[in-house]
C-alpha cells in the first residue's frame, strides 16, 4: 500500500526523525495561508508539492521553490488541480489534489537512505549513499559500491554500530554522527513498526548548520499485515488508484488494470501472468491481470465479469481456469448467470480444465449463449484474439 | 521413487477443523496419504472426521509419530504455525496460507533456517508425488506417476505443466509447488536438489516468475550440477514494472526481476526455455522422445 509524502513524514515525526516544517493544503486559499504562516515565522525559501503516489514529481513540474508569497500562490494555483505527468503516472497522468507547502532547507549535502527487503538474504536491509536526489537504481546500475548496505538481524535489530558505520560512510562530520545514529534508528524503528515493505529518504540532507533532515520520504506498507495497523489503513487514499481496481479490491479479486483490448479472467497469478503472456504471443493484448483465486464462488465471479465489462476497451473476454480447488461448474455457473444478467454482448472465449469440467462444459453448452471454447491455451487465445479482432 | 512426501508419510494438518483444513485434510487423505491427525488449539482430546485433534503440534507428533504437518492457519496466525512446527522439529513443514506478512515471514525464517525442519512455501499448494502421496491442495486427477519432476513458484501454472505432461501420457515423480512469497522455506535451488539427487526423475520442468533472482541463481546451480533435461517457462513476461502481479513476490522493482533476465539466464545454463505457457508439455515430450 503507497501513501502520501505528507503522511510519510507524521510517520516519521513521530519517531523522531526531522521533517520540515509544513502544511498540506487543498485549496487555494489554504495553501496561502500556510505560505503566509511560514513566510511570517522566518523562512526564505518555501517549497509547494504535490502529493501524488507516483514519483518523478519534481521533473514533472509538481515541485516548485519560492521566495515570496506572492510566487507561493501562483506555484499553488498551478500545481493543484493539475494532471501531473512523471515516469510512473502514465501519459494520462495523475489529478493533484493536495499540496504540500513547506518550509525550504538551506542544504548542504543531499544523501540517500533506504530500507527495503533484501529478498536473497531474507534479512532487512538499510542502504546510504552520497547520491542523494538521483534514483537509487541509477545508482546502483552505474556505481553499486557506493551504495553502502547493513544487513539487519531480526532478532536483534539494526544497532548503534551499524548506524555508525553507514554515518562514516557518507562522510558525515564527526558533530553530526550521534544525530544521524538517532535519526537511523529512528527511521528503523518506523520501518518494524509500521510493517513497511520499503522506505526512502530521498533527499537525506544536511543543512548549512548542520542540521539533519528527511526532506521527502516515501513510505510502501505492507497490505497483508494491515490487520493489526488499523489508524495505517486509514492512509489509504483512493483517488490514487484506478477505479476499477478499488472496485476490484472490495470484492477482494486481484485486478490490475492494463491497456490492451483482451479482458481476461483466470484463477492463480502465475496462469494469470502466463496467460497475459500468450495474449501477446498470439497477437493481441491484455486488458488486465485478473486472479479471481482459489475459492472464488459465483457470485464473486459476476462480479469479476462487471469490472471487466467497465473497461471500455475490451472487445473479448478471455476465461482461463484451472479448476482445482475453483471448481469449473462453479465458474461457468457464474459467467452463465453474469452473462445474462449484464447482457454482455462480447464474445467471450473459454479455456476450462480441471475439476468438474465435464459439468462446466455442459452448463455452458446447455446456456444457449455464445461462448467459444478452446480446448487448449494457445488455440483459446487465437480464438480471442480473432475475437477482439473481429469486434466492435 | 520420489521426493519430500511418498507412503512412509505420516501428516498431521494445522488447522485442520477450518473449512479449508478439512476440504484438505480429506483430499490428501483420499488420495492415499497417510494423515494420522489435526492440531487446533483448544479443541484438543475431539475428534474430527474421524482424526484425533490435539491442542499443541508437540502433542500431535508425540501420539502420532507424525513427520510431516500441513498448515492451514489464516495469515495472522500462520508464521506462529510454521513455528511451533518447528520447534517440535518436524521434518517436512508444508505452509498453504497466502498473505502472511513480510517481517513475521523475515523473523520466522531466521528460525527455520537453523532449525531441522524442511519448509516449504508459505502461499504454495504444497508438494505431490502422484501414485504415492499428497500434501496439499492440487486437483490430484490430472497427475500421473511417473519420471518428470517440477518446481514451481505458481500453483495453477503447475497444473497447467502437470496436465500438458499427462495428456501427453508422461507422468510426474514428484511436482513441487515452492510459494509466490518473497520469501519462502524451499526455493528454487533447492528443489532442484532434491529432484536431481533423485534417481528416478529423470527430467525437469521448472516454473519461475517475475521478481527476486531465484531463478537467476537456479540456472547457475543447473549450469554447474544438473545433467538431466530441465524445461524452464518464466511468467509475466508481459507484466508492467513496479505492479504485484496477484502474488507478494511476483513484482519488477528498481530493474530486478524481469522475465527477459531470468530468461536469459536460464537458456544460457542449457535450459530449455519455452516463451508461450503453451509449449511446456510439448517440448519435454520432445526431449525425452515421446513427441
Amino acid at each position: 500500500m503507497k501513501i502520501h509524502e505528507y503522511q510519510a513524514k507524521e510517520i516519521l515525526r513521530k519517531y523522531g526523525v526531522s521533517v520540515p516544517d509544513g502544511e498540506t493544503v487543498t485549496t487555494l486559499e489554504e495553501a496561502e495561508t500556510a505560505a503566509k504562516t511560514l513566510f511570517s515565522a522566518g523562512s526564505k525559501v518555501v517549497v509547494v508539492k504535490a502529493q501524488i503516489h507516483a514519483g518523478g514529481r519534481g521533473k514533472g513540474g509538481g515541485v516548485k521553490v519560492v521566495k515570496s508569497l506572492e510566487d507561493a500562490v501562483a506555484a499553488s494555483k498551478a500545481i493543484l488541480g493539475m494532471q501531473l505527468v512523471t515516469h510512473q503516472t502514465g501519459p494520462q497522468g495523475q489529478r493533484v489534489r493536495q499540496l504540500l507547502i513547506e518550509q525550504g532547507s538551506a542544504i548542504d549535502r543531499e544523501l540517500y537512505l533506504g530500507l527495503v527487503l533484501d529478498r536473497a538474504t531474507a534479512k532487512v536491509v538499510f542502504m546510504a549513499s552520497q547520491s542523494g536526489g538521483m534514483e537509487i537504481e541509477e545508482v546502483a546500475h552505474a556505481t553499486p559500491e557506493l551504495i553502502y548496505k547493513e544487513y539487519i538481524e531480526p532478532a536483534t535489530g539494526f544497532e548503534p554500530y551499524q548506524a555508525r558505520r553507514l554515518a562514516f560512510a557518507l562522510g558525515l562530520k564527526p558533530s553530526q554522527i550521534a544525530e544521524a545514529v538517532r535519526f537511523m534508528i529512528g527511521l528503523y524503528k518506523a520501518f518494524i513498526e509500521t510493517d513497511s515493505t520499503l522506505m526512502e529518504i530521498n533527499p537525506f540532507i544536511t543543512t548549512k548548520d548542520d542540521k539533519l533532515m528527511a526532506l521527502d520520504c516515501k513510505i510502501n506498507l505492507d497490505d497483508n499485515a494491515m490487520f493489526r495497523h488499523k489508524a495505517l489503513k486509514e492512509l489509504r487514499d483512493f483517488a490514487e488508484e484506478d477505479p476499477l481496481e478499488v472496485e476490484a479490491s472490495k470484492y477482494a479479486l486481484n485486478y490490475i488494470k492494463l491497456d490492451g483490448s483482451i479482458a481476461c479472467m483466470v484463477n492463480g497469478a502465475g496462469l494469470a501472468m502466463a496467460t497475459m503472456d500468450i495474449i501477446q504471443y498470439a497477437g493481441g493484448s491484455a486488458a488486465n491481470f485478473l486472479d479471481v483465486g482459489g475459492g472464488a464462488n459465483q457470485e464473486q465471479i459476476e462480479n469479476a465479469f462487471g469490472i471487466l465489462l467497465s473497461d471500455p476497451h475490451v472487445k473479448a473476454i478471455f476465461i482461463n481456469i484451472f479448476g482445482g480447488i475453483l471448481r469449473v461448474d462453479t465458474l461457468a455457473n457464474g459467467v452463465v448467470s453474469a452473462a445474462n444478467k449484464l447482457n454482455v454482448a462480447l464474445p467471450i472465449v473459454l479455456r476450462l480444465e480441471g475439476t468438474n469440467v465435464e459439468e462446466g462444459r455442459k452448463i455452458l453448452k446447455n446456456s444457449g449463449l455464445n461462448f467459444q471454447v478452446g480446448t487448449t491455451m494457445k488455440e483459446a487465445a487465437d480464438l480471442a484474439v480473432a475475437a477482439a479482432k473481429g469486434g466492435k | 521413487m520420489a521426493v519430500l512426501v511418498d507412503n512412509n508419510t505420516r501428516l498431521i494438518v494445522q488447522g485442520i477443523t477450518g473449512r479449508e483444513g478439512t476440504f484438505h485434510a480429506k483430499g490428501c487423505a483420499e488420495y492415499g496419504t497417510r494423515v494420522v491427525g489435526g492440531v487446533t488449539p483448544g479443541k484438543g482430546g475431539t475428534t474430527h472426521e474421524g482424526w484425533p485433534v490435539f491442542n499443541t503440534v508437540e502433542e500431535a507428533v508425540k501420539e502420532t509419530g507424525a513427520n510431516a504437518t500441513v498448515i492451514f492457519v489464516p495469515p495472522p496466525f500462520a508464521a506462529d504455525g510454521i513455528l511451533e512446527a518447528v520447534a517440535s522439529e518436524v521434518p517436512l513443514v508444508i505452509c498453504i496460507t497466502e498473505g502472511i506478512p513480510i517481517l513475521d515471514m523475515v523473523k520466522t525464517w531466521e528460525i527455520v533456517k537453523r532449525s531441522k525442519s524442511r519448509l516449504i512455501g508459505p502461499n504454495c499448494p504444497g508438494v505431490i508425488s502422484p501414485g504415492k502421496a499428497k500434501i496439499g491442495i492440487m486437483p490430484d486427477r490430472i497427475h500421473k506417476e511417473g519420471s518428470v519432476g517440477i518446481v514451481s513458484r505458481s500453483g495453477t501454472l503447475t497444473y497447467e505443466a502437470v496436465y500438458q505432461l499427462t495428456m501427453r501420457g508422461i507422468g510426474q515423480s514428484t511436482a513441487i509447488g515452492i510459494g509466490g512469497d518473497p520469501i519462502v522455506g524451499t526455493n528454487h535451488i533447492d528443489a532442484l536438489r532434491l529432484l536431481n539427487d533423485d534417481p528416478e526423475t529423470e527430467a525437469i520442468i521448472m516454473i519461475g516468475e517475475i521478481g527476486g533472482t531465484n531463478e537467476e541463481k537456479a540456472a547457475e546451480f543447473i549450469k554447474a550440477n544438473v545433467k538431466k533435461p530441465v524445461v524452464g517457462f518464466i511468467a509475466g513476461q508481459t507484466a508492467p514494472p513496479g505492479r504485484r502481479m496477484g502474488h507478494a513476490g511476483a513484482i519488477i522493482s528498481g530493474g530486478e526481476g524481469t522475465a527477459e533476465t531470468k530468461m536469459m539466464a536460464m537458456a544460457d545454463a542449457g535450459i530449455h526455455v519455452v516463451t508461450s505457457p503453451a509449449h511446456i508439455g510439448e517440448t519435454m515430450a520432445t526431449l525425452l522422445g515421446k513427441a
